[in-house]
């Protein structure tokens, strides 16, 4: 079997996510790697865009910011943020978005702002963009993340984007009409949510991660009973995410 | 029949910022992190030493960074400052929030183009359902005593109930944005002054559309029957402009789609070069304060590097660019 890498692992795990036929709201990094390996792969229906406009991009060379030249080129059409807000929330499209985050709690709210007080912050971060977008209007969204147990914490600094709230049905009862989010992607493994209670549950861990490993690495409580391993990559989508996706190696190094 | 722009609104840079830009503006920034900064107007904006700028954008880069880092900005209203892979997070932009050097308030790129949106359509707010229970619409970056001055919104933005929905159902309501001024750069502009953006237009029409003045520098000039030939094309009327200014490459080193990619050379160049305010200094000596005009800048930038950086008129960028 050929070895592959934590990147290689989660940027596969995530795309496996997707259905044929999802329009995906992509950021840059790992999301574009798992938006179009499974694109080339299980969901040649899926369609990609971005928040700054572009939609439907050939993506022969990877972009490195979402207003980069290259998610313009070849794609179904050229637009604005507008309109490309306006697709991320239409109530006929089944819209899922790929979101990354500095800090994430038990309900899968992000904070991409800040640490500390927003007034006098110890580190800033860039911002919202449109992660709160995604996070409020898309019919789900999928979050990568490096786990570690500053970053899985109790209480977030900053709460920029938001995910199930405080868990049960308190995303409905916000004023929220769909959407919230539906997996963490990890270098370790992937978590989902509790169906009702909508807390944070081990779903999957990789190969060679133990169960115990994600606890030690989360900053509060995960149920660990339900994990089981993840089918490691397969020659195909390896040499799919290496020969098509990033030829160039820009992100997988 | 308009007026065409030759004595009239086509100008230098020099004339165009001392022109329509003052200390304390409300200035929208065109353009998207690494996509279409209008960067030749942002350092004539630092050369005149303009201050007290009240910025406003959704998701910025360079330019944003170069104008809080040589202290223009007073007040910042954005969705998110970073530069991709070069600077996740603007570095001039993260130390000056850290240091309290500029007042902060931050939206999401949606609720801020629809601010510029409301602006353009005369309306007092938009109304969203994004960033409901969040930080971004509970936390005011501006203190009490700042709001109602200026331009600056009386309120952040109001929670309210859906009139035509069920008792629970919220929505947020934004205030419009109408910036005193709006710079973009743009691929062309006709002898009529009508303007023409190719690749991703961002917010860049509904911040043009929303403002007092609007500033457009812009890469070539067409001939007006040229540029009525397709005007499908096009992106904003001759009226709405107040000056436009001819120069080649002036979004660089940020791209401008057909013409140039983004110059991965020169943005690793300034990352290492912000980090540290001694070769900041530097970087605004070298790159703004002593570049006489676009063509010295360009000289300074280097013909090889042009070369590498020149768009694939097909593709819209260069091919096989190291960006690593």
């Amino acid at each position: 079997m050929t070895a592959y890498s934590k990147l290689e692992m989660m940027a596969i795990a995530a795309g496996r996510l997707i259905t044929d036929g999802d329009v995906v709201f992509a950021g840059t990094g790992i999301s574009m790697l798992a938006a179009t390996v499974a694109k080339r792969i299980h969901a040649p229906n899926s369609v990609v865009f971005f928040e700054t406009g572009g939609i439907d991009p050939s993506l022969d060379e990877l972009p490195l910011a979402v207003a980069d030249p290259r998610v313009m080129a070849g794609a179904s059409m050229n637009s604005g943020l507008i309109e490309s807000f306006s697709l991320l929330s239409s109530q006929r499209l089944r819209t899922i978005a790929f979101l990354g985050a500095a800090q994430i709690d038990r309900y899968g709210n992000l904070n991409s702002t800040c640490l500390g007080d927003y007034h006098k912050p110890t580190n800033r971060f860039p911002g919202s963009g449109g992660a709160c977008d995604a996070a409020s209007l898309a019919s789900g969204f999928i979050i990568f993340m490096e786990h570690e147990k500053r970053r899985f914490v109790d209480k977030l600094d900053y709460f920029t984007s938001p995910g199930w709230l405080h868990g049960n049905d308190s995303r409905e009862k916000a004023g929220f009409n769909r959407g919230g989010p539906m997996a963490v992607v990890t270098n370790l493994g992937i978590m989902t949510f509790h169906p009702s209670t909508k807390e944070m549950v081990l779903s999957q861990h990789y190969p060679g991660v133990s169960p115990e490993d994600v606890a030690n690495n989360t900053g509060f409580d995960v149920d660990l009973s339900k994990t089981s391993e993840v089918l490691p990559p397969t020659e195909l989508e390896l040499k799919t995410l290496r020969d098509q996706v990033d030829p160039q190696r820009l992100l997988l190094g | 029949m308009t007026q065409d722009i030759f004595g009239t609104k086509l100008m230098s840079e020099e004339e165009a910022v001392s022109k329509f830009i003052k200390n304390g503006d409300q200035l929208a920034l065109g353009g998207f992190t690494v996509n279409r900064n209008p960067m030749l107007i942002i350092r004539e904006i630092i050369k005149q030493g303009i201050r007290d700028l009240h910025v406003v954008c959704h998701s910025h880069g360079q330019g944003l960074d170069l104008l809080i880092g040589a202290g223009c900005v007073s007040y910042l209203e954005i969705a998110y400052g970073g530069m991709g892979r070069f600077a996740p997070t603007c570095i001039r932009f993260r130390k000056a929030v850290c240091e309290g050097l500029i007042k902060i308030d931050d939206y999401s790129n949606y609720q801020m183009s629809l601010r510029f949106l409301g602006g353009a359509m005369g309306l007092p707010f938009m109304v969203t359902k994004s960033g409901l229970e969040t930080d971004l619409v509970k936390i005011d970056g501006f203190s009490k005593e700042d709001r109602g001055k200026g331009k600056i919104a009386t309120k952040k933005l109001e929670i309210t109930r859906n009139p035509f929905g069920k008792e629970n159902d919220k929505v947020v309501l934004l205030p419009s944005l109408n910036p005193d001024v709006s710079i973009i750069h743009a691929q062309y502009v006709g002898e009529d002054g009508t303007v023409r953006i190719k690749g991703l237009t961002f917010a860049d029409l509904e911040q043009a559309n929303s403002a007092s003045r609007v500033i457009v520098t812009c890469e070539e000039i067409l001939s007006r029957s040229e540029i009525r030939k397709d005007p499908d094309q096009n992106s904003l009327p001759p009226f709405l402009i107040d000056a436009v200014v001819k120069a080649p490459m002036a979004a660089h080193p940020t791209a401008c789609h057909y013409f140039y990619d983004y110059d991965p050379a020169h943005l690793r160049m300034y990352a290492n070069m912000a980090s540290d305010d001694g070769t900041f200094e530097r970087y605004l000596k070298e790159w703004v304060y002593d570049i006489p005009d676009q063509a010295a800048y360009l000289e300074k930038v280097g013909l090889t590097q042009l070369a590498r950086i020149k768009a694939d008129p097909f593709l819209g960028y260069a091919p096989g660019l190291d960006r690593k």
